[in-house]
């Protein structure tokens, strides 16, 4: 009987060699949770759960909470995917279905390059162009008219979690279309031309389709959008204004997780770096929950267009 | 003549389905040997396991034994990449290498077996190859364009010439022609019957009139077991199996 | 019943004309940037930007020269070792992976694409940075690998399965041993797809600065050893944008149009390749 082996001793070789650099890529990945975890496990032990809801950043007393960051990042992720996930699908659905074919390669191209642009360049195209538009063109005149609502309260500084959210959506735009054209070129033809045949309009074709068929891919476009605005850095850093308060206007400035860690990492030691290693592990697990689920959620999509489902 | 294969007892499974039922075959050396059947009958399963292409096949196991010059080939002692050295093998689809132009496609077989030539001893043995699989006439002045630019037929005659290369004693081609048009499927049977002066060649066909056509002898596979081998002349007018005559009356396959 | 078929004409226009303007307004911001980096970018865009060092605030001149080797070295340095481990997970996780042990590496690698890179800046804080107890260029090429090795491993191990099966089968028909099968006839197929993937994680880690921010942490002057912190034209960017002098945000807004160039050169390049094998 014949085994199905490579007795080729050079064939072991080489599989044991490619085997052993799998295994150290998977080190890494387990070395840097464990790095994390280690470096940060003073700041566990010093605030344990308090860290999550305590409102103190204080180097002075050497008090850590990171309520204001988590918050931060939270509100201004959320917002700017309120923006980007109507942008994109719109964008996907033009690209897809309505785009003269000379057009829809040069649109979903230039949508590509937006994705190829450092974050540190969306940063500074943020302070210099995009805060003062917002501020005189936007902030300025709401804060006059609707000051009163609580959520466009206050000065019109510039900087300001609205920026922030504006900045991030533009960044994490390109993510969701692509994932969104992928997951709207998973319905059939022939059930779009089903839908035409029976004398629909071309959006009812599109309102008819992607509410059957692509709710839980656009929903994993749009867990996978988040899982980029919460770990964006340099971007967010440079416009959201760097105050660790607890805001209630979007027009306020605020504070992120990776924007405290991007300014304070490098000068900190002690129970202070500890802390912001403890934050960046819960960017990490959060990141991580976060993309699973959407890998998740996108897997299964394409089970079901398999299946024709 | 002389047999180059003797065949004892092969068995062959995919998971729990066995695909070949002690198969025993005597092939002669520098025949043509046509094996046919309807599709599913383990004709291709088979001539895979002359070279042992099953070996990377998950799932697959084999028992019996393959004597190739009185050594099992079956064995698993036996290195799989010296044995296909020995025996060669074309495809169903011509399957040039992609990335590689008409001349590397003939000559990475020899590089990569690691055969010390000069340069010149390279170009001459790509020649001599391409004119034996009779296509130096038409691509001597493009060797260097991508094997996949030429046309289907060429391309087969391109892999047999890469197959020719290695200096093989077998040539094992598994349906060589049915992706082919009928003026290149004539070249190819021509030049089967060329090479046979040289080599030993086993063909899988389910084309009858092409098996009458190119071999010496012919085996009919039916469900896994070898119903009956013989003389080509023999087998077409006069089968001793009625299952034979049933499939090469048309009545069923 | 004609009203109604108007109103769902209507509703059609309506529904068609918010596409094209979410297709605009998506693509808007690229175009506004382009033009802000070369307006903007233009002014301080000299030979002496490419040439020189930084000088100090209200000094004129001086340019981003250092940082622009830096950027080329850590990268460099970065691809080093990251490509050959890279390519060669990927090799694993396409030829030869199969069960348990593949399935764990491919969902780490997949992990590890969502990391926010500056997590790899701490990474790399922890291991290069605190034990050398000084910031470096190998700390920065440290987090960069970890930026830079998911997304090669996940394109090389596609690139190696849009390798049909009959090109292994030749390869190995003709007493190719395995491994040279797999190197030389299935890695040459897919090279163009892989050096696709490599130019484009390149393309990503040059303009990458969250994770150089604690590690190679930028230098003012000439730097040519890896164990001292080294410039890097992203740092510069951010550095000068966030200073409070007219003079160094012109100087920040000029860096960027270099450091975009040369981005979009490699990013755009890289596609071209694909584009031509097919």
């Amino acid at each position: 009987m014949v085994r199905n082996t490579g007795r080729n001793p050079k064939d072991k070789l080489f599989e044991g060699a490619s085997a052993f650099f799998a295994f150290a890529v998977l080190a890494l990945t387990a070395l840097l949770f464990v790095v994390l975890l280690r470096e940060s496990m003073q700041a566990i032990r010093d605030f344990g759960a308090s860290f999550l809801y305590s409102r103190t950043w204080d180097p002075v007393v050497d008090q850590y909470g990171a309520l204001p960051f988590i918050y931060g990042t939270l509100v201004s992720s959320f917002l700017a995917i309120l923006m980007a996930v109507p942008l994109s699908l719109g964008a996907a659905i033009f690209i897809n279905d309505f785009a003269p074919p000379w057009l829809k390669n040069p649109v979903a191209f230039l949508a590509e390059l937006l994705a190829a642009i450092p974050s540190v360049i969306f940063g500074l195209w943020g302070i210099f162009v995009l805060v003062p538009l917002l501020r005189d063109g936007f902030m300025k005149p709401v804060s006059k008219y609707l000051g009163w609502i609580p959520l466009f309260e206050g000065p019109a500084y510039g900087p300001s979690v609205l920026a922030a959210s504006v900045l991030l959506a533009i960044m994490i735009v390109p993510f969701i279309l692509s994932v969104s054209r992928e997951v709207l070129a998973t319905v059939p033809q022939r059930q779009k031309e089903a839908v035409l045949s029976l004398g629909g309009t071309r959006w009812e074709m599109i309102r008819i389709v992607v509410g059957q068929h692509c709710i839980p891919g656009i929903f994993g476009a749009t867990v996978l959008g988040l899982g980029r605005a919460l770990g964006e850095t340099m971007a967010v850093t440079m416009v959201i204004g760097n105050r660790p308060e607890i805001f209630y206007s979007f027009f306020q400035q605020g504070y992120s997780m990776a924007a405290v860690i991007a300014n304070e990492f490098a000068e900190a030691g002690g129970l202070q770096l500890s802390s912001l290693i403890l934050i960046g592990l819960l960017l990490f697990l959060v990141t991580f929950v976060v993309n699973l689920a959407s890998q998740w959620m996108l897997s299964r999509m394409v089970k079901n267009a398999s299946r024709g489902i | 003549m002389a047999n180059i294969f003797e065949i004892r007892n092969l068995c062959g499974w995919f998971g729990d389905h066995q695909v070949l039922k002690n198969i025993r075959m005597e092939i002669a050396k520098f025949s043509v040997t046509s094996v046919m059947g309807p599709s599913g009958c383990g004709k291709s399963t088979f001539i895979r396991c002359l070279n042992r292409m099953h070996d990377l096949t998950p799932g697959f196991r084999m028992s019996g034994e393959i004597l190739l010059d009185d050594v099992n080939i079956a064995s698993d002692r036996v290195d799989p990449v010296n044995l296909r050295r020995r025996v060669g093998m074309v495809f169903q689809q011509p399957n040039p290498f992609p990335r590689m132009s008409v001349f590397e496609n003939v000559a990475v077989g020899l590089k990569l077996n690691g055969k010390k030539m000069s340069r010149g001893e390279l170009a001459d043995a790509v020649e001599r190859s391409l004119n034996m699989a009779a296509l130096w006439n038409e691509v001597r002045d493009h060797l260097d364009r991508p094997g996949i630019s030429l046309s289907g037929g060429q391309q087969q005659r391109l892999c047999i010439a890469r197959a020719l290369a290695v200096e093989p004693e077998v040539l094992l081609m598994d349906e060589p022609c049915s992706a082919l048009d009928p003026v290149s499927t004539a070249k190819i049977e021509e030049l089967i019957e060329d090479l046979s002066e040289k080599y030993t060649i086993v063909v899988v066909t389910h084309n009858m009139q092409q098996a009458a056509r190119i071999s010496d002898n012919v085996a009919f596979f039916l469900l896994g077991e070898l119903i009956e081998m013989d003389k080509s002349g023999k087998i077409f007018t006069n089968p001793s199996d009625k299952r034979t005559e049933e499939y090469i009356t048309g009545r069923f396959g | 019943m004609p009203t109604i078929r108007l109103r769902r004409k209507a509703v059609d226009t309506t529904m068609r004309w918010t596409f094209y303007a979410c297709a605009f307004l998506v693509i808007l911001p690229l175009f506004l940037i382009f033009f802000d980096l070369v307006i903007k970018g233009a002014k301080e865009l000299k030979w002496s930007l490419l040439t020189d060092l930084p000088r100090p605030v209200g000094e004129p001149g001086g340019g981003i020269a250092n940082g622009i080797l830096g950027s080329f070295v850590i990268t460099l340095l970065t691809m080093l070792w990251s490509v050959p481990m890279a390519v060669m997970c990927g090799i694993y996780l396409a030829e030869y992976g199969r069960g348990k042990f593949a399935s764990v590496v491919r969902f780490a690698v997949d992990s590890l694409t969502g990391v926010p890179s500056i997590i790899m800046g701490i990474f790399a804080y922890i291991l290069i940075v605190l034990p050398m107890k000084r910031f470096s260029a190998w700390a920065g090429a440290v987090a960069l690998t970890m930026i830079f090795i998911p997304i090669v491993v996940r394109t090389t191990e596609d690139m190696l399965r849009t390798v049909p099966k009959t090109v292994r089968e030749a390869a190995l028909a003709l007493g190719i041993e395995r491994w040279k099968t797999t190197l030389y006839i299935v890695v040459r197929t897919a090279s163009a797809g892989i050096l696709t993937g490599i130019l484009l994680a390149m393309a990503r880690i040059v303009g990458e600065t969250a994770p150089l921010l604690f590690t190679a942490l930028g230098n003012q002057f000439w730097q040519f050893r890896f164990d001292q912190p080294m410039a890097a034209m992203p740092l510069q960017v951010f550095s000068y944008a966030i200073s409070p002098y007219e003079d160094w945000h012109d100087k920040a807004w000029a860096a960027a149009l270099v450091l975009i160039t040369i981005v979009l050169f490699i990013n755009v390049g890289a596609r071209v390749l694909t584009r031509e094998k097919k």
